[in-house]
């Protein structure tokens, strides 16, 4: 080993004391740490795509073979007429695509802190590192399947929208919610092991109540405007309604919608932030 | 610039003991356990892990923790490395803080040497850039070479733990702190992980050392804290604290197995003494190499006499409690048909075969598998140096394992192959005296 540098006199002073109730996300803390994100978002993607055949093709498999079911049920079971008159595989992929990276993000970051358990229990650095990255290894595959929307919005000769650059401020609600909840179920998760098997039917639920097979906008059309409102309470009704509306221009999900939609998404959240800095000091004596 | 890099003040853990004890539970249980109990929360018990602890350690120190399991050593450590925040007090560490808890936490088994030793790297918070400049370094320590680039779960468990306490071997914080490290490995690769405490405290760097190790501690470190339930119960020089834990051991066990209370068993049968003989002389302290008896009286409930009791008794070091040796009556075909409701038990040890050194026994009698009476650390002895091989030589104090008779030669091979079985007397060790 080197000598200590000299800077020892300028040394941190680190101070241990009972933690308070209530704290904010320390930010500071979490960057100096960016170095541990990015290695635990490689590890993710190497050990998911290392021994695979298929390797990162997954990414497109995934989405696409969901996609082709959606769009036989929907089109040849349901007789459904996607809004803007979209071809079925096109609807199907688009839609398929973000609700996928939700439902993973918000059932890997759930499992995150308990799957390492081992390293909560020997070793500290910001648990958040564990939702995020995982989180983040997600974003690389969404990314991918992106651009098999595209590919397959070009092969089916549908224009994309002028409006399709606000197609990343929607996909960004939508990984704040998955994000956000994630990270709330992940905590809970550690205390309350059933949580566990409700996740699942959640996501299922939350699949049921997003307009992943359905154009969401028309929720208010026979019901009422305030239904559609109740409605968008779920973030990811703006997601998927607004980021069809800004690449194929379907039926607009409406202002207030949005606005709701990004309201409800901003305090799941900071509950959910605020709930795990709370319960994070302890995660090591119950894990 | 104050010299005094740790500093702990009043530290305090306490644990509460739920009707769950403990860790995490379901949900629906605590439901339930709500509504059974209309509302009210489950009553909580409290255990103190740690009480008002306090202790400074001067900069470029070796500062040992010493203590019975139980004692608080591993809450401290926790603490110390922010894993688990206290109830009470306060800690100040003066410098960036390493820990070295249990090697290969976060090496994962489908990435390979390589991609571990950089995640692993940067889970214990060192920089990428760091890493990058030492990697020859922790590869060659860890002494892996060939096989950097092949995923860990091919590994040896030898090479992994290797290969994780080179990466943490590598941190530069100024304040490490380590538990039980040591224990891993062979023995070559615990002295170069000795050598390296050793270098890193002579450097300037803050060492707080925990462990179980007397040896370990003693050898390292030059101050020590020994802890017993929680407290704080002895702090000053390294030889001090290690008597008055031995101490504490011997005044823990009251020399008369009458009035022991910690115990297992139905207590039907109890050891009420237990003493040492040579050539029927009373004894305190055997010598390696001779025979003694062990002798234990005890005495039954009511005056019922016992078919079939078997007599045990294991012998551990008291510097790890590693056991050393399982002696059964049972074991060596002795079964007592009828057993007097007071009477002596007497195990002859032949060439007793202990190093010098100090030791505990466990005592126990079952009958048909159930224990009768169960005495952990009935007693201790200290073993003197003595001929065992009568070839006037002392096992290599270093060596702290049982001496069983054997014998060498070395013979030319006659057969271009070595296929024989190791029946060959020339291969053959002899086994008994």
């Amino acid at each position: 080993m080197n000598p200590p540098d000299t800077a020892a006199v300028a040394a941190p002073e680190i101070v241990i004391a009972p933690p308070g109730r209530w704290r904010p996300v320390n930010l500071r803390e979490l960057w100096a740490h960016r170095e541990l994100v990015y290695f635990l978002t490689k590890r993710e993607l190497q050990i998911r795509y290392k021994q695979s055949f298929f390797g990162i093709s997954w990414a497109v498999l995934q989405p696409l073979t969901f996609a082709a079911i959606f769009a036989v049920i929907i089109g040849g079971v349901l007789h459904y007429q996607p809004p803007g008159n979209l071809p079925f595989l096109v609807f199907a992929v688009a839609s398929i695509v973000p609700w996928l990276f939700t439902a993973q993000a918000i059932q890997g970051a759930a499992g995150s802190l308990v799957l390492d358990a081992n390293l909560i229990a020997k070793v500290y650095f910001p648990r958040l590192a564990l939702p995020l990255s995982k989180g983040a290894s997600l974003l690389i595959d969404l990314g991918i399947a992106l651009v098999l929307v595209v590919v397959v919005t070009l092969l089916f000769g549908v224009t994309i929208a002028s409006t399709a650059w606000l197609v990343p401020a929607f996909l960004l609600l939508g990984v704040v919610t998955a994000f956000a909840i994630g990270t709330f179920l992940a905590a809970v998760n550690v205390k309350y092991r059933d949580i566990q098997l409700v996740v699942p039917m959640f996501v299922q639920i939350m699949f049921f109540a997003s307009p992943v097979l359905y154009d969401g906008t028309q929720v208010g059309d026979q019901a009422g405007q305030f239904v559609h409102y109740l409605y968008s309470v779920n973030p990811m009704a703006s997601v998927l309604d607004g980021m069809r509306w800004a690449l194929f221009d379907t039926p607009y999900p409406g202002t207030i919608n949005i606005l709701i939609s990004i309201t409800s998404a901003l305090v799941i959240l900071l509950g959910g932030l605020l709930y795990f800095r709370r319960v994070e000091n302890f995660f090591a004596d119950v894990i | 610039m104050s010299d005094t890099a740790i500093e702990v003040k009043g530290l305090g853990k306490r644990f509460d003991i739920g009707e769950t004890t403990g860790g995490y539970m379901l949900l629906t249980e605590q439901i339930a356990a709500r509504l059974r109990g209309r509302g009210r929360r489950p009553r909580k018990q409290e255990f103190w892990a740690l009480r008002d602890v306090g202790f400074e350690v001067e900069q470029g120190e070796m500062f040992g923790v010493i203590g019975h399991n139980g004692a608080g050593k591993s809450t401290l450590l926790k603490i110390l490395s922010r894993i688990t925040p206290p109830t009470v007090g306060e800690a100040h560490l003066r410098g960036r803080v390493g820990a070295l808890l249990e090697v290969g936490t976060g090496f994962h088994p489908e990435l390979t040497g390589r991609e571990n030793v950089y995640l692993n790297g940067a889970i214990l918070n060192m920089k990428r850039a760091d890493i990058q400049r030492r990697f020859d370094e922790i590869v060659e320590f860890a002494d892996v070479g060939p096989f950097i680039d092949t995923p860990v779960k091919r590994y040896s468990s030898g090479m992994q733990l290797r290969l994780a306490f080179s990466v943490a071997a590598h941190l530069e914080p100024e304040i490490l702190i380590v538990d039980e490290v040591l224990s891993v490995g062979d023995m070559a690769f615990q002295q170069k992980c000795l050598d390296r405490m050793e270098g890193a405290s002579r450097e300037g760097r803050t060492i707080v050392f925990i462990s179980h190790n007397l040896a370990a501690v003693r050898s390292l470190c030059d101050r020590a804290m020994l802890l017993s339930r929680g407290r704080v119960s002895a702090i000053g020089g390294v030889g001090e604290v290690i008597r008055e834990y031995v101490g504490e051991v011997e005044r823990d066990l009251p020399r008369n197995l009458r009035e022991r209370e910690n115990r297992d068993g139905s207590g039907e049968l109890r050891f009420v003494d237990m003493r040492l003989e040579r050539d029927g002389q009373v004894i305190d302290s055997p010598t390696s190499g001779e025979d003694i008896d062990i002798v234990l009286n005890y005495e039954t409930q009511g005056d019922r006499a016992y078919r079939t009791v078997n007599f045990g008794m294991t012998v551990f070091s008291l510097e790890d409690s590693a056991p050393l040796l399982n002696l059964s009556s049972e074991t060596v075909g002795a079964v007592f048909q009828n057993v007097p409701p007071r009477g002596e038990v007497r195990c002859r040890l032949h060439n007793c075969p202990l190093p010098a050194g100090q030791y505990f026994m466990s005592i126990w009698a079952d009958l048909a598998g159930e224990m009768l009476d169960g005495v952990h650390r009935a007693f201790e002895l200290t073993v003197m140096g003595g001929d065992f091989y009568g070839s006037g030589r002392q096992p290599n104090p270093d060596h702290r394992t049982v001496l069983v008779p054997n014998e060498w030669s070395v013979s030319e091979s006659s057969e271009p192959e070595l296929s024989e079985p190791p029946t060959d007397p020339a291969y053959s060790a002899k086994t008994s005296a």
